[in-house]
């Protein structure tokens, strides 16, 4: 913690009157500019900060949103059309907001693979990368829900598709998927409640961010190294990081920006501009392209495994596995090595898991015929390979290279490591 | 016969739908690639080519196909001047009511109104077309992929059926539409409308301007995002170099 930094003096008497009932300006002091931060962080580490700017942006442009939308299955449709038609700037929040999600997926994809990299997963901070598996997965289920409102058809078909699976569940299925629904069909109450859920769901993730703050401020952030850091090799977060978190969201809304104004269509599918129509099944149902990897993992299970879980079963667990692994990952990994710039072995099998996933995601986006099956469970395998097989035996087998005792060490061997503070 | 054409018809519907049978089975043709002036990051509508769109949409495609989300007051992005935007409202009549006595009455539309549909409802419509209904205009551009160059080339994709294709009653061949088998005739004929402004009515011209006319009504808002875009990519690019040079002065004693 960065109590031995400078202590915070208030000169004016009404904030010392207020920090005194509620010490609120000590508070954003302590965490916001003298927090302690490891000096050697790269431009990797900007996506943490990035995250929570995006789910702020969604916050903001979704509840003004939601002031002009009506969520009802003769009205949905029309509510946005009439936000891109007659809303003042309207375009610009459907926009931003849907190709905001895109963007806090991208930054949150990134930042999970950056602490995959440099094994931030491990002690002593477990539970922070577990705080953060419940974040993707409420995320998930957020965006999964806000795809469904402005009833397109790829909207209506999505939200069939995936409260389908819940038919998949041994003896209860059916009676979770009328639960879900609300009736016996995606219809108007599943809009209702889905439109709730997702005005719920955001301030949820907020309440997990702020939990996964006090456990990343706990121990503070892991580093490109991977070692624990000493004093003097950290810096206080004002004005170090504020500066470069700043000039890293910069580019960032610029890449978002291009997106918006130049091409606020790319992501998003055709079909969802045609009006959802529960008696014309499009050709091809997909998903937002975020969710295309799972999407494969979810289609690769196509037979039955041990003649006890049928097909479908197995692809649903198969898909809640792929993110439930990631709980188990701090003991799967039994390295005792944090960064993969000391695990010769380990940053090979990190790039063929970067490669797997877009092979996933690539399988995912195509209908599932021929070559594309095979390659879609050959990609599936090796995802779960990786942490269940090749995690655990690599910390055994694999030598590490020599891990530097603090920062000034590398710098010795090797040009490329930073330079002493001093 | 009723059920075969039922399934015809939603077949010709499925297929209106973009990547659907056609491609699955491997035979879509490549779309025709057209230059469309609103087109890139600097690109804008053309209205004389609007203008000339409204009216192929008006007098031709407008006696089957809807555009729900285009009201009169619309029309002035098109050029079209407040006086002319009343007198095109007022060749329509809309319902409206219900009045003092309680009943609905007919008058003549006004620019706040929307267009009137050509059908009361989707039943009316299939009735009039063998079972197919015609979809709604308004979006038809950002809703089918290839967008602007599907739907012209699906306006000039007619033709003869190859050799040993039978085309079922009541359909037509178009190179382009997946699947081949459309219901829509192949309405666009040369100088099948006069352009006021003397530009010579092709099947091909027709079809250009009408879909430019459609990827306005898709996307209204196209030339105001694009110039904000531009302002804020500006700013933004100097911003992010303003904060990189500030960046590295703070860093300086760090490096």
């Amino acid at each position: 913690m960065a109590s031995d930094a400078e202590p915070l003096v208030l000169k004016s008497p009404a904030l010392r009157w207020i920090e005194y009932r509620l010490p609120l300006i000590s508070f954003g002091y302590r965490h916001l500019v003298a927090y302690q931060t490891p000096r050697n962080l790269n431009y990797w580490w900007n996506f943490g900060s990035l995250a929570g700017i995006c789910l702020m942006l969604q916050i903001v442009t979704g509840v003004v949103l939601a002031m002009h939308y009506t969520p009802h299955v003769a009205h949905a449709f029309d509510s946005v059309e009439h936000i891109m038609r007659d809303v003042n700037w309207g375009w610009l929040l459907r926009y931003a907001h849907a190709n905001g999600a895109s963007m806090f997926f991208i930054v949150v994809y990134i930042h999970i693979f950056r602490g995959l990299y440099y094994g931030s997963y491990k002690a002593p901070r477990e539970l922070l990368w577990m705080l953060g598996v419940v974040i993707l997965f409420l995320m998930m289920a957020t965006a999964f829900m806000g795809y469904v409102l402005p009833w397109g058809q790829m909207s209506f078909w999505a939200a069939t598709v995936i409260t389908n699976l819940f038919s998949a569940v041994p003896l209860f299925g059916d009676a979770i998927v009328t639960w879900l629904w609300g009736g016996f069909s995606v219809d108007n109450p599943t809009l209702q409640r889905f439109f709730s859920l997702h005005y719920l769901l955001p301030f949820v993730i907020v309440g997990v961010v702020f939990l996964h703050l006090v456990a990343l401020h706990t121990h503070g952030s892991n580093n490109p190294v991977g070692i624990d850091l000493t004093k003097k090799d950290k810096i206080p977060f004002h004005p170090y990081y504020t500066v470069k978190d700043l000039f890293g969201l910069a580019v960032f809304m610029i890449v978002f920006a291009a997106l918006v104004f130049f091409a606020p269509n790319l992501l998003g599918h055709p079909d969802n501009y045609i009006p959802a129509n529960p008696l014309v099944t499009p050709p091809h149902i997909v998903p937002e392209w975020y969710f295309l990897p799972f999407y494969a993992i979810l289609r690769a299970i196509t037979f039955d495994i041990f003649w006890i879980i049928p097909a479908k079963l197995g692809g649903v667990i198969a898909m809640f596995a792929s993110i439930g692994v990631l709980f188990f990952l701090p003991w799967l990994d039994t390295s005792k090595v944090r960064s993969a710039r000391y695990r010769p072995v380990y940053k090979i099998f990190f790039w063929l898991l970067v490669l797997d996933c877009f092979i996933l995601g690539y399988v995912g986006a195509n209908p599932p015929e021929g070559f594309l099956v095979t390659l879609g469970q050959i990609a599936t395998l090796w995802y779960f390979v990786h942490f269940l097989v090749i995690l655990p035996i690599l910390g055994k087998l694999e030598r590490p290279r020599p891990v530097p005792e603090s920062l000034s060490t590398p710098v010795l061997g090797r040009g490329m490591a930073p330079a002493p503070a001093e | 016969m009723q059920p075969i054409l039922r399934s015809l018809a939603a077949a010709a519907l499925a297929g209106l739908l973009p990547s659907s049978a056609a491609e699955a089975a491997g035979e879509a043709e490549p779309l025709l690639r057209e230059s469309w002036p609103h087109q890139g990051i600097f690109g804008t509508y053309d209205r004389r080519a609007l203008q000339r769109g409204f009216q192929v949409y008006k007098e031709v495609c407008a006696a089957c196909h809807g555009t729900k989300y285009l009201a009169f007051r619309n029309l002035a992005a098109l050029g079209f001047s407040e006086e002319e935007v009343k007198a095109i409202a007022a060749e329509y009549t809309v319902i409206d009511g219900p009045n003092d006595q309680g009943e609905m009455f007919e008058r003549p539309a006004r620019p706040s109104d929307r267009k009137p549909s050509p059908y009361p409802n989707e039943q009316a419509a299939r009735a009039a077309n063998n079972g197919a209904y015609p979809p709604d205009l308004s979006l038809i551009v950002k809703a089918r992929a290839g967008g602007e160059n599907y739907l012209y080339s699906l306006l000039v994709g007619y033709e003869e059926p190859p050799a040993g294709v039978t085309v079922p009653d009541g359909m037509y061949y178009n190179k382009y539409f997946p699947g081949h088998f459309i219901a829509m005739p192949p309405i666009l004929q040369p100088d099948g409308v006069t352009y006021a402004d003397g530009t010579r009515a092709t099947v091909g011209q027709q079809a250009r301007d009408v879909t430019q006319f459609l990827a306005w009504l898709a996307e209204p808002k196209l030339e105001e995002r694009k110039s904000t875009g531009i302002k804020v990519m500006l700013f933004l690019i100097v911003l992010t170099g303003l904060l990189y040079a500030y960046k590295r002065r703070i860093w300086a004693d760090v490096h």
